[in-house]
């Protein structure tokens, strides 16, 4: 099992090693590091854009019992390929009197929040472009700095539907923040770290969402429900409203301008997923059940970053498949569920998953 | 307004905010075609609506009495075009009042099995719309899937799939196609446990019930001061279907339930049409059975047909309440004035005052549960 596909540390080293050779100077070397790993999360905010619009089209095409994109290359893959080149070459529509300045700021303030958490994810060992021991603060405290992008986005538009959609986006959005990381935080109690690697390495004996008993399962769902409604997604996308405020804070906005709020949107899906996989499922940590070697030996056969990309993977489907079969929720009602039900319920979960963790009473303690 | 009117409509409490107009429409994704609302708004909170019309004025009513009757047939479908062969049936039997004729037995069945059937594909796309208005895109879908299956029997019959023209005075247009009677039998045994699976997919949802129940709440003696008809008068719990209470054609021999909820709610108005369905579904079985096989299907009419002198009245219940038509002729080939009592328009009165107070989103759902197709509005 020494292959790349299993150690990527290992071929980050030897690159490193060898580039240091190279350029003759550490800092030169880091300095060189530091632009191919942005050209490299570019490159994957690019593909994972380009991958999530197909999946996200194929899947509610399929659950609503239609083909979806069939005709731009087998089995329509390239169809967001063209979608992408058409939003490119739209005209970017600034309305009369709205805050050019601002209108333009708004998409940027969303995109950069989304793209600058990639960085931090553990996709493998050792394939982390920052590894940071608040890792898993920076990430909450970046990703909630996009709703400053909606606000502005609608802020901006000068138009009273945008207004409406970027106020809502503003309740909703640091309203559900809250539940979302004391969800979190009931996991922090259990690992003692904020660190994303340090996360993973200790569910070596097993995952959270089930070694952390109950409160584990507990957290995972009201984190999964609360960062639904952190992308605006359905049952949680009154910010967009289509149907009653005609696409909300993005109305105003056309080609790479809207392509930026898309993108994020699914960047920030990406995101949601990524954490929640690392957090409550073991990020790469292959299925391990302490004790049981041999069968612990037969999961280890896939590579980490396979174990990942499907954790994650699953996430994403949970969170499109929310999408594609409910409807959307009414602002005071979402308000309500928030402030009265999930908020209670994860403080009442980290308390008692501070009581679980303070007396040691989790399974496969080390 | 009448004076036994007492019921006072229900309206949570709005907390003051300063207040702001706002257009929904004439193009909006949930005006469902060109309604325009005008809607005054505190924050979220619609503090009134104003609903504008016209922008699909064609003045049907007058250019009907430059038509001769036969021709005016196909601008009845075009009133509420998803209840075209209602319309079609309504006028038809003003035309047979006034020259005294009467329909062949076996068409009098095939209009009651076109009409129900219509009144089923006008449900399907109503809840698949109202689920897109509420957010959930696939009920749309799954309508559309199970509207085709109508639609494809109106094209073997009449040729169009959306502004249909079969039922005309004295009968039906022609001789329904040879597998007409196998389709329908067909899409009932298909349709019947369909409307179970529409249950399972929409209506037991936590959301869309916490967005309907109690939301838009229009009280019965409300309902009939505004002269609300169809499906949203009966989900308040007035028991009024013209097909029981003035039965037309053949109705008075099928046994069915009018849907009728007392609510008077979203919800109820929800209900009542997926209730209507399966009733539809239950005439046309009967229907089939009871149809001669075969003998003429449209009777002999004067090539051209005078109105003769005298005041013609004739009404039909479609699919979102009752159509009725009013015509004074002067003995010549077209009607000396004519007017049309639409559905819709009525329907329509009673939105904007059991709106107030709900919020902007309710504004969807409640429109959506009213089912309003702006044509028949404006005419």
């Amino acid at each position: 099992m020494q292959s790349w596909l299993y150690n990527v540390d290992r071929l980050v080293e030897t690159f490193s090693n060898w580039l240091e050779l190279r350029v003759g100077s550490s800092i030169a070397a880091e300095f060189v590091k530091a632009i191919l790993a942005a050209g490299l999360i570019a490159v994957l905010v690019s593909v994972l854009g380009l991958v999530l619009v197909y999946l996200e089209r194929k899947v509610a095409a399929h659950m609503q019992q239609r083909l979806g994109p069939m005709r731009v290359g087998p089995h329509g893959i390239f169809q967001t390929v063209a979608d992408t080149i058409k939003l490119i070459s739209k005209e970017d529509i600034i309305p009369a009197h709205a805050d050019r300045v601002i209108h333009t700021v708004g998409p940027l303030i969303c995109f950069v929040a989304a793209f600058m958490v990639i960085g931090f994810i553990p996709f493998a060992p050792g394939l982390q472009v920052v590894s940071l021991n608040v890792a898993l603060l920076f990430i909450l405290g970046i990703s909630s700095a996009g709703v400053l992008g909606i606000i502005s986005a609608g802020w901006a538009s000068n138009n009273k539907w945008s207004m409406l959609g970027a106020m809502r986006a503003a309740a909703q959005i640091i309203s559900y923040e809250l539940s979302a990381t004391l969800a979190l935080l009931a996991i922090i109690l259990f690992t003692g770290t904020l660190d994303l690697q340090g996360i993973v390495e200790s569910q070596r004996t097993g995952w959270w969402i089930w070694r952390a008993p109950v409160v584990g399962i507990f957290a995972f769902l009201i984190y999964l429900i609360a960062s639904t409604a952190e992308c605006n997604r359905t049952p949680f996308d009154i910010a967009e409203g289509e149907s009653e405020l005609t696409g909300g804070f993005h109305t105003e906005f056309s080609a790479m301008k809207f392509a930026m709020f898309f993108l994020s949107e699914f960047i920030n899906v990406f995101t949601v997923s990524a954490v929640s996989a690392t957090v409550f499922l073991g990020g790469w940590m292959p299925f391990h059940v302490d004790g049981l070697d041999s069968l612990n030996k037969v999961f280890d056969l896939v590579p980490p970053w396979v174990w990942f990309s499907a954790k994650t993977g699953a996430i994403i489907f949970i969170i499109m498949w929310f999408r594609w079969t409910f409807p959307r929720l009414r602002v005071d009602q979402l308000m309500r569920f928030e402030w009265k039900f999930l908020m209670p319920l994860a403080l009442a979960n980290l308390a008692v998953a501070s009581v679980l963790a303070v007396s040691g009473f989790y399974f496969f303690r080390s | 307004m009448n004076n036994d009117v007492k019921s006072e409509v229900s309206q949570p409490q709005a907390p003051y905010y300063d207040e702001m107009f706002i257009n929904m429409g004439p193009q909006h994704p949930s005006t469902h075609g060109v309604l325009r609302l005008v809607v005054k708004l505190a924050g979220e909170t619609v503090l009134g609506v104003s609903p504008h019309m016209g922008y699909v004025h064609r003045s049907i009513e007058k250019m009907g009495e430059t038509l001769s009757p036969m021709q005016f047939i196909h601008l009845t479908s075009r009133l509420d075009y998803l209840s075209a062969h209602m319309n079609n049936w309504a006028w038809a039997m003003l035309v047979e009042k006034a020259l005294g004729i009467k329909p062949p037995e076996r068409a009098e069945y095939l209009r009651v099995i076109m009409a129900e059937l219509t009144r089923i594909a006008s449900h399907q796309l109503w809840w698949g719309v109202f689920g897109m208005d509420l957010g959930a895109f696939t009920p749309f879908l799954y309508a559309f899937r199970d509207r085709e299956k109508i639609n494809d029997i109106f094209e073997k019959t009449c040729g169009s799939r959306l502004t249909m023209h079969y039922i005309c005075p004295g009968g039906v247009f022609e001789e329904p196609d040879a597998e007409f009677e196998s389709d329908v039998r067909s899409f009932i045994k298909y349709f019947a446990p369909v409307i179970d699976e529409y249950e399972r997919l929409l209506s037991g949802n936590i959301i869309i019930q916490e967005r309907t129940r109690g939301v838009g709440v229009l009280p019965a003696d409300r309902a009939k001061a505004y002269g609300c008809t169809g499906p949203v008068l009966r989900a308040s719990g007035v028991d009024y279907d013209l097909r029981k209470v003035q039965p037309y054609g053949v109705y008075n021999r099928f046994e069915f339930k009018t849907a009728v909820a007392n609510e008077g709610d979203s919800w109820a108005r929800y209900k009542v049409r997926l209730e209507e369905m399966r009733q539809s579904l239950e005439i046309i079985r009967q229907a089939l059975d009871q149809m001669p096989k075969d003998g003429p299907v449209r009777e002999k009419l004067p090539s051209v047909i005078k109105i003769p002198p005298g005041r013609y009245f004739a009404r039909a219940e479609a699919a979102r309440g009752e159509i009725a038509f009013f015509v004074v002729g002067d003995g010549k080939p077209v009607p000396w004035r004519l007017k049309i009592r639409s559905p819709n328009f009525s329907n329509l009165q009673a939105f904007p005052e059991i709106i107030r107070g709900w919020r902007v989103a309710d504004i969807v759902t409640v429109l959506s549960t009213f089912d309003i197709v702006v044509p028949d509005i404006d005419r």
